[in-house]
């Protein structure tokens, strides 16, 4: 049997490396220059308050390897609405540890990350690789990727001075994706991402719960929520950055998402920047997200085992969102300090504002506002105003 | 299951779109960019890059999938729950 009778999808994979190998080469690439960061942020809304701190280090070792590390630590405090329906307040921290390796070689660069993000009762382990090539007189540029993540799911069934973690079961997450720039014209460079990926293994969130209708005098309980154990989603992305007549920039995006749980999501996204001079920097940022229903999700079962899968993660419920968000950049080395090419301080504001459709506030029941108690499945939908700040120095060298 | 005429018939659609991809990808390779490189002053300014800033991204990109049921194509990796 000759090579073409084999396996046609290996030839295929074959005939598409060849056709990268036969562009022929022009400027090589290059790699982008050395930086560190230093980052702080704070993250309230929906009863959580969560502070990060992150250094970032980039380095280049030649003009073809370049190796980044980053180590991120989240704070925890407080609980979400479905916690706090179900459980006490906890306290936790996510460290999350992560090393790229980037090598160009002409018009191509490799990249190998490695991402470790370690919570009391949640371990996840990434691997992804990406090739990159520049094409067309390096008009276009095409990625490529690939991302393997384990995780370990546990729960916390302990106290929060005294937590006892209970492992519940593991996740496999494969991400497939792919990505093309293409500049059009001098002022206007647009883009197009794919992603597909495939779950399989303990998918749900511990902390949360169905509720079913019952003759209890709440009129409901609350029960485990049975999930599928596999999941493929898909999203595509475009997006186009345009350079205005007097040295400002707008972006726009937009994102289908869909999935096998039934889940379908639309986002869009505007940015404006505008700089001043080599010394500031300005952005204003919009943001819509809205999404459909998971469907196994409902905010109140009729009965319990009523469906072979039931979810109440507001995740999974009709939602919307919307961001407004500000960025400014300050140059304080402008041009330069002894090593340093640049440094840079950034502050980043953003107000979310979250509204589900068919997720409902149940620490309401009960309470007597002007209309009364409210019986089972009656009480408000759930709602909340989130703010994200962000404040980094970054220095170029 | 495909016939064995259907399955040659797929082998050699692929072999021939693969190699019909690679020679117009080689004769594209030679294509004479229309915005040539020193027509990319505009487009090299930092106001026009996808992502000023990767730590902030991510950051952002973690909030976003821990809260809604969409995710991907955002050019992002990373990992953790947000369960609580």
């Amino acid at each position: 049997m000759t090579l073409a009778h084999r396996n046609p999808a290996r030839l295929a994979a074959i005939g598409a490396i060849a056709a990268l190998l036969l562009v022929q080469a022009g400027s090589a690439d290059v790699l982008p220059d050395n930086r560190a960061d230093v980052f702080w942020s704070r993250y309230s809304g929906g009863g959580m308050d969560i502070t990060g701190k992150s250094v970032l280090v980039r380095k280049k070792f030649s003009e073809n390897l370049a190796v980044e590390a980053n180590y991120f630590v989240d704070t925890v405090s407080g609980a979400s609405v479905d916690v706090l329906s179900n459980a006490s307040v906890i306290k936790d921290e996510r460290k999350q540890k992560s090393g790229t390796v980037e090598y160009v070689h002409d018009k191509t660069t490799y990249s190998l990350s490695f991402i470790n993000s370690t919570e009391r009762d949640y371990v996840a382990n990434t691997t992804h690789f990406s090739l990159s090539q520049d094409m067309f007189g390096d008009l276009t540029t095409l990625t490529l990727g690939f991302s393997h993540t384990r995780d370990r799911v546990g729960e916390n069934v302990g106290k929060t001075d005294a937590p006892a973690v209970q492992w519940l079961g593991h996740a496999d997450s494969r991400s497939y994706d792919a990505g093309l720039s293409q500049i059009f014209t001098r002022n206007l460079i647009a883009g197009l991402n794919l992603e597909v990926i495939t779950d399989y293994g303990y998918l749900a969130n511990p902390y949360r719960s169905i509720r079913f209708l019952d003759n209890s005098a709440k009129g409901y309980a609350l029960a485990s929520q049975v999930y599928p154990n596999t999941r493929t989603s898909t999203a595509v992305q475009g997006q186009a950055k345009y350079y205005l007549p007097y040295r400002a920039a707008v972006t726009g995006s937009y994102r289908y998402f869909r999935d096998t749980w039934g889940i379908r999501a639309n986002t869009y996204e505007l940015d404006y920047t505008h700089p001043i001079g080599n010394i500031w920097i300005f952005e204003g940022r919009l943001r819509y997200y809205q999404q459909r229903r998971a469907n196994f999700y409902s905010d109140l079962f009729p009965f319990a085992g009523s469906q072979n899968f039931m979810g109440r993660d507001r995740d999974l419920a009709a939602s919307q969102d919307t961001t407004i968000g500000a960025k400014v950049t300050y140059a304080f080395w402008p041009e330069g300090w002894k090593i340093f090419k640049r440094g840079t301080a950034t502050l980043d504001i953003s107000r979310i504002r979250f509204k589900y459709l068919d997720f409902r506030d149940i620490r309401d029941y009960n309470n007597t506002p002007a209309g009364g108690n409210y019986a089972a499945g009656t009480e408000p939908f759930y709602h909340f105003d989130a703010t994200v700040l962000q404040l980094y120095v970054s220095m170029f060298f | 299951m495909p016939s064995r005429t259907m399955q040659t018939i797929m082998r050699n659609g692929l072999w021939a779109s693969s190699m019909g991809a690679a020679l117009l990808l080689s004769a594209c390779g030679n294509i004479q960019p229309w915005v040539k490189p020193y027509e990319r002053d505009r487009l090299a300014d930092p106001i026009m890059s996808w992502d000023r800033d990767s730590i902030s991204s991510a950051y952002l990109d973690h909030i976003r999938e821990s809260r809604e049921g969409a995710r991907g194509a955002t050019g992002s990796a990373g990992g953790g729950c947000g369960c609580n």
